[in-house]
């Protein structure tokens, strides 16, 4: 189960070659600046585009494009989701939703009407009209039409771009849901390092139309040589368990796979998830030769210093640390001074205090 | 008061007008849609071809048309070719000569129409699992809908009001070629003005009620549009 | 159109199918008097109605009969100044070479698909036309087949350009387009005369030199030798020419 692409593109002065293979299941974000290439990638791989000669397109064992043969886009079994939503503004919301599943392939387990439109939140909106939508509503509409057309792909090219941040606000948890409820792959097109950190499981990094680095999300960030751990916006991603729900003072308490607590803001009771995701900014994270005492600071994490380079040549350095006992990997940003005072080495042994968490999912 | 002649001679113009228009949907629709798509380099060469009937006097047409139907003309070859009566005098060439006369006031709306709606909505719909043909019908014409309105009614009027071409290939054979503004013409050359009258303000009146008609839906059309 | 400085200057309407012949007299009447002479060619019921409406025309060069005589009669032409200035030739006549022998004989023949005419209730060359059509007892046999043209002109082209195999038109167009192929010149006998009327629009000298300048025999000639009969032949036949030719 994997979706392998390996395609070149040429666009007047634009080269575009993109190789990869990532699983096929869960959400593949591809990031990048905008101009990367990242949404003719798309277009090509749902076949809106046709690549150089000998480009391949391959999803769970179905190949859509190869050196011989090319099948056209509406045989493709894609779902599209556009940064416009492109709905038809002939056909009311329903309408919409019905050309899609009018026009799939009988498949097992595809999603239905029943099943899409609370997914969505789309029940007071079927008998509208789109011009009478807001820019929120027409792209759920829009991501609602592209899943009930039942793919085996399903591509989004950033969805929310187009949208104000009350929209995205509104639109984000709905995606959410989807991705985590979605049968199918998803390539999730993204230039935003919140979307990627609490959407995407694996990452594609891409950067003047090339594929710098592809893999698990948190590999991927935590490599010290890739364009956003080397930028202001370093982050990782944890995963933790929930360990006290109602925890003390307004506070949840989760514990990571190293087993040391981590304190949020208290969760929703009823929280169904058992595992929770995090975003921590490498600018959040100052390190201890010793364990703090008498600091303000709750989050405090045992790792082991695994790779130290210079982040922007100007003083900052990057630290890569693996929690003790896990697999786990944290990226912290300090000053180089920091570092010296410290002696930070490869190998140390070293306490992690995070300033900050974003709880992702 | 009307003649016999006349009222054949409207009908005759209906039925001109009407024929023409259908062939011209049919023909322009591919034609337009591949001037609104294509990125060929000499495309300004097709677009000013297809607008030449704007600028040139009908006559201009009727008589090159009179020439390529003649028994030397490619047109009069190929009838020739393949077993059938020539053109010229026929209502099948008077509906041939209104195409080329009309064709840019059918191919132009169309055109812009095609151009404005992008190709947006037709990748949509493709990842949507919609076929060429299907896009065709489901998108594009539904999207078109005003413009093809524009489109069959100019080419319905612009005929109805033809008259070079129809001098120069008609013959004026009453019940066959012999349509509308000829009938006026002949009734004001010899110098019966009443008739003329007549059949002029019959034109008029209905050309005036149609055009109202079209404006009339194009406007309700628009409340449903984006 | 030049002329010298006490020369007038002539605007004068004139029928199509004589406009290329005029044109020729007129030259002529120009190189010999300075009067300058600028022609207005067109169909004859256009002038009519052009005139009527006030067209400032001094001369007209009418295709028939009617247009002058209803001048006359409306008060819009000089009294008395009609006259017939030629009286036209009507020929069946095909592009092809042999087509037609010189009897005509391939109307009852009926090899051919299409016979164009021009349009019997516009041009007096349609009316008669019909005549000879009628005359040899043919036109209920060849009706279907008929294409009218607008004027002789047109009826011209349908043939020209071999649409309609055979047409009746006038003699001079045969004559002036030097083309090859067949026609049988159709004696006058078979339909009513073919007059062409002048009437004056204005009475001034020059207007009257001019018009008694085509009615003298060297410009009757051109005119006889342009495909038409001349008036003073014409006056010599037996068909009824009104002639008030004026002469100073």
């Amino acid at each position: 189960m994997t979706i392998q692409v390996n395609l070149k593109v040429r666009k007047g002065d634009f080269d575009l070659h993109a190789e990869f293979q990532v699983p096929g299941t869960g959400v593949t974000a591809v990031f990048g600046r905008s101009g990367c290439g990242k949404s003719t990638l798309l277009r090509v791989i749902a076949g809106l585009e046709e690549p150089l000669q000998g480009g391949l397109v391959s999803v769970n064992g179905v190949t859509w494009c190869a050196q011989d043969h090319s099948v056209p886009v509406h045989q493709r079994r894609v779902g599209y989701v556009f940064q416009e939503p492109g709905l038809f503004p002939h056909l009311s919301v329903q309408g919409n939703l019905e050309f899609a599943l009018k026009r799939r392939r009988p498949g097992e387990g595809a999603a239905d009407l029943d099943e899409v439109v609370p997914l969505l939140g789309l029940e007071h909106l079927l008998l509208r009209r789109p011009a009478t939508l807001s820019g929120g509503e027409k792209q759920r509409v829009a991501i609602g039409r592209a899943l009930l057309s039942a793919p085996a792909l399903l591509l989004m090219d950033e969805p929310l771009a187009a949208l104000d941040a009350r929209s995205k606000d509104e639109i984000l948890p709905f995606i959410d849901r989807l991705c985590s409820a979605a049968r199918m792959p998803v390539l999730y097109v993204s230039h935003s390092t919140d979307e990627v950190a609490r959407l995407a499981d694996q990452l594609i990094f891409m950067e003047q139309g090339r594929v710098l680095a592809h893999g698990p999300l948190a590999e991927v960030l935590a490599r010290v040589d890739s364009p956003i751990a080397r930028s202001d916006e370093a982050f990782s991603v944890l995963h933790c368990g929930i360990a006290e729900l109602e925890g003390p003072c307004h506070l949840s308490i989760l514990r990571t796979a190293s087993g040391d607590s981590i304190y949020v803001p208290r969760l929703p009771l009823g929280e169904q998830r058992t595992l929770i995701r995090l975003r921590i900014n490498a600018r959040d994270v100052s390190l201890c030769s010793q364990r703090p005492v008498g600091s303000s600071i709750l989050n405090i994490l045992r790792a082991r210093v695994t790779q130290v380079s210079d982040a922007d040549g100007k003083g900052q350095q990057l630290v890569q640390l693996r929690l003790a006992d896990s697999e786990e990997i944290l990226l912290a940003r300090i000053s180089e001074y920091s570092c010296r005072q410290l002696e930070i080495t490869e190998e140390m042994e070293i306490f992690c205090q995070i300033k900050a968490v974003a709880l992702l999912s | 008061m009307l003649f016999e002649n006349d009222i054949t001679a409207f009908w005759i113009t209906l039925q001109l007008a009407l024929a023409t228009v259908v062939v011209l949907l049919i023909v322009g629709t591919p034609l337009a849609w591949w001037l609104a798509t294509t990125r060929f380099r000499f495309k300004a060469l097709v677009e000013a071809a297809v607008a030449l009937p704007l600028v040139l006097p009908p006559t201009v047409i009727g008589f090159y048309l009179l020439i390529a139907m003649g028994p030397d003309g490619p047109l009069g070859q190929l009838m020739t070719a393949v077993g059938l009566e020539p053109l010229a005098f026929t209502f099948t060439g008077l509906v041939i000569g209104s195409v080329f006369y009309s064709l840019p006031f059918v191919v132009q709306p169309l055109q812009s129409t095609f151009s404005s709606m992008g190709k947006g909505p037709l990748e949509v719909a493709a990842t949507l699992g919609a076929s060429p043909v299907d896009r065709f019908f489901s998108v594009v014409l539904p999207l078109s809908r005003s413009g093809y309105l524009t489109a069959a009614v100019l080419g319905f009027a612009h005929t109805l009001g033809e008259f070079g071409v129809v001098l120069m290939i008609g013959g004026n054979i009453p019940g066959q070629t012999q349509v509308l503004s000829i009938a006026i013409y002949d009734h004001v050359e010899s110098l019966e003005y009443a008739n003329a009258h007549w059949l002029a303000g019959t034109l008029l009146v209905f050309s005036f009620l149609l055009l109202l008609l079209v404006y009339g839906l194009n406007k309700r059309f628009d409340v449903v549009k984006v | 159109m030049t002329g010298n400085a006490q020369g007038e200057e002539l605007l004068i309407a004139v029928a199509a199918n004589f406009s290329s012949t005029l044109e020729r007299i007129a030259q002529q009447f120009e190189d010999q008097t300075g009067h300058g002479v600028t022609l207005v060619n067109g169909a004859t019921g256009r002038h009519y109605a052009q005139i009527v409406n006030g067209a400032p025309y001094d001369l007209f060069f009418a295709a028939d009969a009617e247009a002058t005589r209803l001048l006359e009669e409306e008060g819009r032409a000089v009294p008395g100044t009609r006259v017939v200035y030629a009286q036209g030739r009507l020929a069946l006549w095909s592009r092809q070479a042999g087509f037609i022998d010189g009897e005509g004989q391939i109307l009852r023949e009926g090899e051919f698909r299409r016979l164009a005419i021009a349009n019997p209730r516009l041009a007096p060359y349609g009316e008669a036309a019909v005549d000879v059509l009628n005359a040899l007892g043919l036109f209920e046999r060849v009706e279907d087949r008929l294409v009218r043209g607008e004027n002789i002109a047109q009826t011209y082209q349908f043939a020209d350009s071999g649409n309609a195999e055979l047409a009746f038109v006038a003699y001079s167009q045969i004559l002036e387009a030097g083309q090859d192929g067949s026609y049988w010149l159709v004696p006058t006998n078979l339909h009513r005369p073919l007059l062409q009327e002048a009437v004056l629009l204005k009475d001034s000298q020059a207007v009257r030199e001019f018009l008694a300048f085509v009615m003298q025999d060297e410009a009757q000639t051109l005119i006889g030798n342009s495909g038409y009969v001349g008036a003073v032949s014409a006056a010599l036949s037996d068909q009824p020419v009104i002639n008030h030719a004026v002469r100073e």
